[in-house]
């Protein structure tokens, strides 16, 4: 693997939840990986495990979780070497070596802005506690320059006197740019941003991937973008990573997913979303059922139920990952005559 | 389409509703929240009507309000029963009784919209009974035929809510409006609580539902995309105000209020061919409580002039019939005034 | 259609049921608790039925400490303690629940209707609620006897009731308001269903489980009061024993010292009742709580 060109590795990362005295797998064999400066998009429907796919990653898990992975890998550039660093070898998640990445390397956008930011505390100081628990040394002065830096780029008005007000001064979107300030100001590498517009207008969700987008451009910031929004993939990814109850059903180039469609999963999401300018008459296609419970699957593939091209291949027996041209992986047996990716 | 050969069923005038902001210990009026201030509307029989717009344009106010769940500060809502008007704004409790037959409600969160310590069974049965269906069996016939409608289960009916999942629990909440045979629909972002892959499922059966009982659809939502692909027309609201109205494919291909472009040059287009060029909208939505003078989108709007600043614009038809716009770019036509300036 | 509802109807809630005893018995604390409360009931009210002799005083048997066919001993005057802790649980009982049950009516319609009405409705019975939680229990228990000139068991009723329906009407409001603005009730007043019908039918069995659970907790309470009042003088009459009243008796330093079983059953059997009731308590609240399930 080429640790230049490959940020994060993930490989087969399992995560499960005890609940009620029993192990519910949430995650099962996810692995990704994303390249640097690239963007990846995780689509998903709710409860599809992408969001528990990056708090793992991150190790935000809470104590019933428990997370195996044979390998998730950061490799960080620190000038011109590369550092490797094993997150799944770290023992304590919310040790020292954790925190020492988090917020300096990785960082993370959540999805709800009205929540994210601690509605006692002014926001220039929530943005500048990051930088002065990871810069010993820097004084309030120093950080409050580099805090009006980062507010300016990101486009909030005022930033002498904003810097100064509380969360619930600011509208919905100022506030996930404060969210998004919090993530940059130690200028991490990797920025995770979960639903970061859900929460927001669409106006206003213009605005906001606008501003990630410019970021990665002038920045050469790596970003995951968890999502559901098909839209969003297709302007913001480079690759994209289509999970269905905690398996990667689908994963490749946005050109191998949204022109050379291959798992029957993506093909119906892609389809059933309305899209503007539908012809009048025009029907949409429905996906049957709905999501099963994660506690109670049957073997073989979890579609297999809601699935139009089911036949008796799918069900009974584990489904493997198929690689139908190169970097598109597609995770359904009527690709079983391509080779298959372990 | 021709609209004048068609039935009005609603006729909304002038509606106003706002929200009082008080102060202190003797609730002094200090302000108020203009959530729909001056919206008029014509709906007609067995269309759908779509309301578009952002988060705090007053659209599920406008709803609510046009149904009587909240009470408007001023204007008419006028019904038609048989071909003539009556103003439920002034109906006393027992026409409004009488009234609530006629239109029903469906509303986002289908989480909360079923009691979760009743079964369905009881959910479902107390609006019969209230409306004076005193026949168990009678009432039992009535709610298998609503479920069928929406593809549940009659056995389901024992069930608690608890027990379905979103898609389920908003075809209940669906059949449980239908129960009353309702004429007009009023429905509150009836798919935004929900997952992608239920959001057809449910819009397509909203859509043969209305085919069958012949219903009006009041559809209100965010969503732009979802709202043209429901509707006949559709309104755009912004600040409590209507800015467009037009045919739905209208409003797609030609868009006319700058708001209303803004808003479709947003939605991301899941198809990476089209590279649309992306027009911003910088700023938010001002408050509701403080308005600005002339129209109400000037602030934010790209091509924004000296007269919007003082001047509300009226609602104007322009081009093809049937759509009006509210801006001052556009004259009425018989003026056959210049395009754009 | 109609069998198959009724069947489906019963094992429905059958289950539910079942679901929420395999929840409560998993609570092993609950479960004692449950067992305690039980059985000192029925054991209270066995004593009562059986007649047992309480009120006699026998001079020989002064003091006596327990064994030799008295189980818990006798009193000052010579009165079988074990026979007096049976009846004297009978009040306390009757008390506590009586109390607790009327107090969580009033305050749970009260609160009701203030919650879900809202605007003036609301602020008076607010007020009103608030002037009562600042009138000091035992000044109006003092006025009341003073005015009456009689300590009784009615008396006592009456002022906890007066005074302690408070905490459910705040708890009750504060339900209301919040479920007033659910989904459910914004659809049933699309149906045009009336504010009688909303409110009780419609959202009061989602307060129903807090309602029970304070007024478990409540019971405990009312006990507690009531034995502190009589301890100092001001509850019952001598001549009805409660756990308080024959605590009462207890209240000299040489009892204290020497004659431990006069003072330690009662104060046993009040601690465990209440201590019992308040494991009961938690427990109902972890099968009922809705927002854990």
């Amino acid at each position: 693997m080429d640790t230049r060109e490959i940020i994060l590795d993930v490989k087969n990362l399992n995560t499960s939840f005890i609940s009620d005295q029993k192990e519910i797998k949430i995650v099962k064999d996810v692995s990704f990986q994303l390249k640097r400066g690239k963007t990846l998009a995780v689509v998903g429907e709710s409860g599809c495990g992408k969001s528990v796919t990056m708090n793992s990653i991150m190790r935000f898990t809470g104590k019933n979780a428990i997370v195996k992975a044979d390998n998730i890998q950061y490799n960080a550039l620190r000038g011109d070497k590369i550092e490797e660093y094993h997150l799944e070898q770290i023992d304590k998640p919310n040790g020292a070596k954790m925190r020492a990445l988090r917020g300096a390397d990785l960082s993370m956008v959540f999805q709800d802005p009205m929540s994210s930011l601690n509605p006692v505390y002014k926001v220039g100081d929530q943005v500048a506690e990051g930088l002065l628990q990871h810069n010993k040394g820097m004084t309030k002065a120093q950080a409050r320059e580099k805090v009006l830096t980062m507010f300016k780029k990101l486009g909030i008005p005022d930033p002498e006197e904003r810097i100064n007000c509380y969360p619930h001064q600011f509208s919905g979107g100022m506030k996930q740019r404060v969210v998004i300030a919090i993530a940059m100001i130690c200028n991490p590498e990797l920025i995770i941003c979960d639903e970061p517009t859900t929460a927001l207008d669409v106006t206003i969700q213009a605005q906001i991937m606008d501003l990630l987008k410019e970021l990665q451009v002038k920045e050469g910031k790596s970003i995951i973008l968890i999502t559901h929004n098909m839209g969003l993939v297709a302007e913001m990814a480079d690759e994209v990573c289509v999970m269905y109850m905690g398996r990667v059903v689908e994963f490749g180039s946005l050109e191998d997913i949204f022109d050379r469609t291959s798992h029957p999963y993506t093909k119906a999401l892609l389809r059933s979303v309305p899209v503007l300018g539908l012809a009048n008459g025009q029907k949409l296609e429905t996906i049957p059922g709905s999501t099963p419970n994660p506690a109670d699957l049957k073997a073989g593939c979890e579609f297999a139920d809601r699935c139009p091209e089911c036949t008796d291949k799918c069900r009974g027996k584990a489904i493997p990952t198929y690689e139908v041209s190169k970097g598109h992986l597609v995770r359904c047996v009527k690709y079983d005559t391509y080779p298959e990716v372990k | 389409m021709t609209t004048d050969k068609k039935e009005v069923i609603f006729r909304i005038k002038d509606l106003r509703t706002w929200f009082p902001i008080t102060k202190g210990m003797f609730k002094k009026v200090v302000g108020h929240v203009k959530a729909v201030d001056g919206v008029s509307l014509d709906v007609y029989r067995g269309e759908t009507i779509g309301i578009v717009g952002e988060s705090g344009c007053g659209k599920s106010t406008f709803g609510k309000t046009a149904m009587m769940l909240e009470k408007p500060t001023s204007g008419e809502v006028l019904y038609c029963y048989d071909g003539e008007f009556k103003d439920i704004t002034k109906f006393n409790k027992e026409e409004m009784f009488e009234f609530r037959k006629k239109v029903q409600m469906v509303f986002q969160d289908p989480y909360s919209a079923l009691n979760p310590q009743k079964k369905i069974y009881s959910s479902f049965e107390e609006p019969l009974k209230v409306h004076g269906m005193t026949d168990q069996k009678e009432r039992e016939a009535t709610m298998e035929k609503v479920l069928k409608m929406v593809n549940i289960q009659p056995d389901y009916l024992m069930r608690y809510p608890h027990e379905f999942s979103g898609g389920q629990r908003q075809r209940l909440c669906i059949a449980r409006a239908l129960e009353v045979m309702p004429e007009v629909l009023i429905c509150d972002e009836p798919v935004s609580a929900l997952d992608v892959s239920i959001q057809a499922q449910v819009l397509n059966l909203m859509k043969e539902i209305q085919k069958e009982m012949n219903l009006t659809y009041l559809f209100i939502a965010h969503d732009l995309s979802v709202v043209q692909y429901m509707s006949d027309r559709i309104v755009v609201m912004y600040l409590g105000k209507i800015v467009e109205i037009a045919d739905s494919t209208a409003l797609y291909e030609e868009p006319l209020h700058p708001y209303t472009k803004a808003l479709l040059s947003a939605i991301p287009v899941a198809d990476i061919h089209i590279k649309k060029e992306r027009q911003i909208l910088e700023g938010e939505v001002p408050s509701p409580i403080h308005k600005p003078n002339g129209c109400p989108f000037h602030n934010r709007c790209p091509k924004c002039m000296e007269i919007c600043k003082t001047k509300e614009p009226d609602m104007v038809h322009y081009g093809a019939e049937g759509h009006m716009v509210a801006c001052h770019l556009y004259k009425n036509e018989e003026m056959d005034g210049e395009k754009e300036a | 259609m109609r069998v198959n509802l009724q069947e489906q109807k019963s094992t429905a809630s059958s289950s539910l049921l079942k679901k929420n005893v395999r929840k409560f018995m998993r609570n092993k604390l609950a479960v004692i608790g449950l067992f305690v409360v039980v059985l000192m009931t029925i054991a209270c009210i066995i004593g009562a039925i059986a007649g047992v002799d309480y009120n006699t005083p026998v001079l020989t048997e002064m003091k006596k400490a327990p064994g030799n066919g008295h189980l818990f001993g006798t009193d000052t005057i010579g009165r079988d303690l074990f026979a007096r802790v049976l009846i004297g649980g009978c009040y306390s009982i009757l008390i506590g629940v009586f109390c607790a049950v009327l107090s969580s009516v009033i305050g749970a319609v009260l609160g009701a209707v203030a919650g879900f009405f809202g605007g003036k409705t609301d602020a008076i019975l607010v007020r009103v609620s608030e002037i009562f939680q600042a009138f000091p229990q035992l000044v109006l228990v003092m006025m009341l006897v003073a005015i009456v000139n009689k300590r009784g068991l009615t008396n006592l009723l009456f002022i906890f009731v007066v005074t302690g329906w408070m905490t459910t009407f705040r708890m009750v409001r504060n339900e209301y308001m919040s479920l007033k603005g659910e989904t459910y009730v914004k659809v049933c007043e699309a149906f045009g269903m009336s504010g009688n019908n909303i409110m009780f039918k419609q959202i009061l069995p989602n307060v129903m489980s807090p309602i029970i659970v304070s007024t478990t907790t409540n019971v405990a309470f009312f006990i507690l009061q009531e034995a502190s009042l009589s301890f100092i003088g001001l509850g019952v009459a001598d001549s009805t024993p409660t756990w308080g009243n024959i605590l009462n008796a207890a209240k000299s330093i040489s009892i204290v010292t020497d004659q431990w079983w006069i003072w330690v059953f009662p104060g046993l059997a009040i601690s465990l009742f209440v201590l019992a009731i308040n494991f009961l308590g938690d427990g109902l609240r972890d099968v009922l709580d809705a927002k854990q399930q």
